[in-house]
């Protein structure tokens, strides 16, 4: 399929949805238009909010503030995480003796967190930036530890009879083993991030994204919920879209994403 | 130039120049054992002893699994023998044995680095200057017939190729010992001859000792100076060593055919072939006694 193709069929999913959609909360098609409109709002309704946002400017500060959370959340999270992935990584007795804790935090669901994270750093952005770092730590965490363990032993005996000192070891071979481990998870844990800042906006805040969603949510303005969900997919797809980017170009010493990256 | 040279070779850890006949690689009596599941020990080598003179090309041949591997992981200082001694030019070694370079039975590229970053790190971690160390990185890999292949990463050449990238970064390093554990292994016969050709063409400059892992006795006889034959394991044990008194310059795709050459393969299977019925535990294969 050529480029040009595919895009004109992801178009055409998109415009069989809106159609139907159209057709169901405006005509008698599949049931009463005020109920499924209720439920569901119109795309009329919800495009119009949206351009309201847009033009009027306040969704840039909201998107802004989302945008920052996620980022402070990715960079911190993932700096701990590869400092610790490291660490734990090269000092078995350490990484045995948090095993159990390490496993039971990661299965402890985040959200519970979200309260005692307001508490501790107030309403403002670091409360949301902390939710988000809890999600985005374990994912890198748990790539980077196996990176470093999971070096290729001929790769590293190969690395040793060339030379390498210990720290020549740690910056040739065992650090870009770990950050491709890393960045093959880069999607998941960018997306994390953002999760993080959505709900912890959602659970109590004063902008964001999730705080829009949420306030529409309070008054029963179901068009304004549909348009920050949509806002928010936008907002996802486009943070995707540079991790990729970013991802081609840091990887293309591997199979699989130089053949993608045509 | 010199003084490049200089920092890439401390004199303290330089090997002894040639002539004072010493060899280069000397296992005494080693044996060698793995711990196996159930704290069982394994004894994959017994007693062995090779000996390699400073300009010498030494093949060891053995039915698969019989230590082969092992014994050059010993002599490269990666794995301690339970017991017996391995000396390096008269020095015990101990730790990485820093005089050799070790071409890897299994791909041993660094994926991330680029076919010239592979080669030229060797210099780099000696501390050239990265311009030079790719500078001669450059060179090597034109040597190797991959001069326009440094931009590409491991995954995208051929076995071969890779096996080539290599060699290079092994003998970019010019270490005094050179230590192979079959290097064309998985290549093609006509490969084969060809990195055969370019093997001996470049070891001719300057005569390493060269220790060259083989499952092929055609292309031990072909390469070597001696033929050095292993038993089946476990306890593998030297069993043979035998001269190759076959004039250099050699044409390995030549020199098989000729009456010297096939009197030694004869004498060398006549050894080998027993070992290799016994590494399979049978004692016979097929309907052959
Ligand atoms: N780490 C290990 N732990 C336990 N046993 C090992 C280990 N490494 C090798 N062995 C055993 O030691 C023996 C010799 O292995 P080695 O790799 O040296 O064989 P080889 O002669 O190189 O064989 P091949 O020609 O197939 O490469 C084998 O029986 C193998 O199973
Ligand atoms: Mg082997």
């Amino acid at each position: 399929m050529t480029r040009i193709s595919l895009l004109a069929w992801q178009v055409a999913v998109a415009a069989v949805i809106i159609v139907a959609w159209q057709v169901a909360s405006t005509t008698h098609v599949v049931g009463d238009p005020d109920k499924i409109a209720f439920f569901f709002s119109t795309p009329a309704a919800v495009a119009s909010q949206i351009w309201r946002w847009v033009v009027g400017g306040s969704i840039w500060y909201h998107l802004w503030i989302t945008l920052l959370e996620s980022m402070l959340a990715f960079v911190i999270g993932s700096a701990a995480a590869i400092l610790i992935g490291f660490w734990f990584a090269r000092r078995e007795a350490l990484a045995a003796i948090f095993d159990p804790y390490v496993k039971a935090a990661n299965a402890l669901p985040r959200v519970v967190l979200a309260p005692i994270f307001t508490l501790w750093f107030g309403l403002g952005i670091w409360s949301k930036v902390a939710l988000g770092v809890t999600l985005v730590f374990f994912i890198v965490f748990f790539n980077v530890y196996q990176g470093v363990r999971e070096v290729n032993t001929t790769v590293l005996s190969n690395a040793r009879m060339l030379g390498m000192s210990e720290r020549q070891l740690l910056r040739h071979v065992y650090w870009p083993s770990a950050l491709s481990w890393m960045f093959s998870s880069l999607h998941t844990s960018v997306g994390f991030a953002v999760v993080g800042a959505v709900v912890g906006e959602y659970l109590g805040a004063a902008a964001g994204l999730g705080y829009l969603i949420q306030q529409a949510e309070g008054v029963f303005d179901v068009g304004g919920v549909f348009a920050g969900m949509f806002v928010l997919a936008a907002f996802v797809l486009l943070i995707d879209w540079a991790v990729t980017l970013v991802e081609r170009r840091l990887l293309v010493w591997r199979p699989e994403i130089s053949k993608s990256g045509r | 130039m010199p003084q490049a040279e200089a920092a890439n070779e401390p004199g303290a850890t330089r090997a002894p120049g040639p002539g004072d006949g010493r060899p280069a690689v000397r296992l005494d009596r080693v044996t060698i054992e793995f711990g196996i599941s159930g704290g069982q020990l394994f004894r994959a080598v017994e007693e062995a002893g090779v000996s390699v003179g400073a300009h010498e090309f030494v093949a060891i041949i053995g039915p698969t699994g019989c230590g082969k591997s092992t014994l050059l992981n010993a002599a490269a200082g990666l794995l301690l023998p339970a017991s017996g001694s391995v000396e390096i030019f008269g020095r015990p070694l101990s730790g990485i044995n820093r005089q050799a370079g070790y071409l890897f039975q299994q791909d041993a590229l660094m994926p991330w680095k680029t076919a010239l970053d592979n080669v030229a790190i060797g210099l780099e971690v000696a501390g050239t200057a990265r311009s030079e160390a790719r500078e001669r990185a450059r060179s090597w890999l034109a040597r190797v017939g991959l001069a326009s292949f440094g931009e590409r990463y491991p995954h995208m050449l051929s076995g071969g190729q890779r096996k080539r990238v290599a060699l290079a970064q092994v003998l970019i390093r010019d270490p005094g010992i050179i230590l192979m554990d079959e290097p064309f292994g998985p290549l093609d016969a006509q490969t084969r001859l060809i990195m055969g050709d370019l093997l001996l063409k470049l070891w001719s400059d300057d005569r390493k000792a060269v220790l060259f892992v083989t499952h092929d006795l055609e292309e031990a006889i072909a390469l070597a100076d001696r033929v050095i034959v292993m038993s089946a394991g476990p306890s593998a044990r030297i069993i043979g060593d035998f001269p190759i008194a076959l004039p250099r310059p050699r044409d390995i795709s030549e020199i098989r055919v000729e009456p010297a050459f096939q009197a030694l393969h004869r004498d060398i299977w006549h050894m080998l072939k027993g070992e290799v019925l016994k590494a399979y535990g049978t004692g016979k294969i097929g309907g052959e006694a």
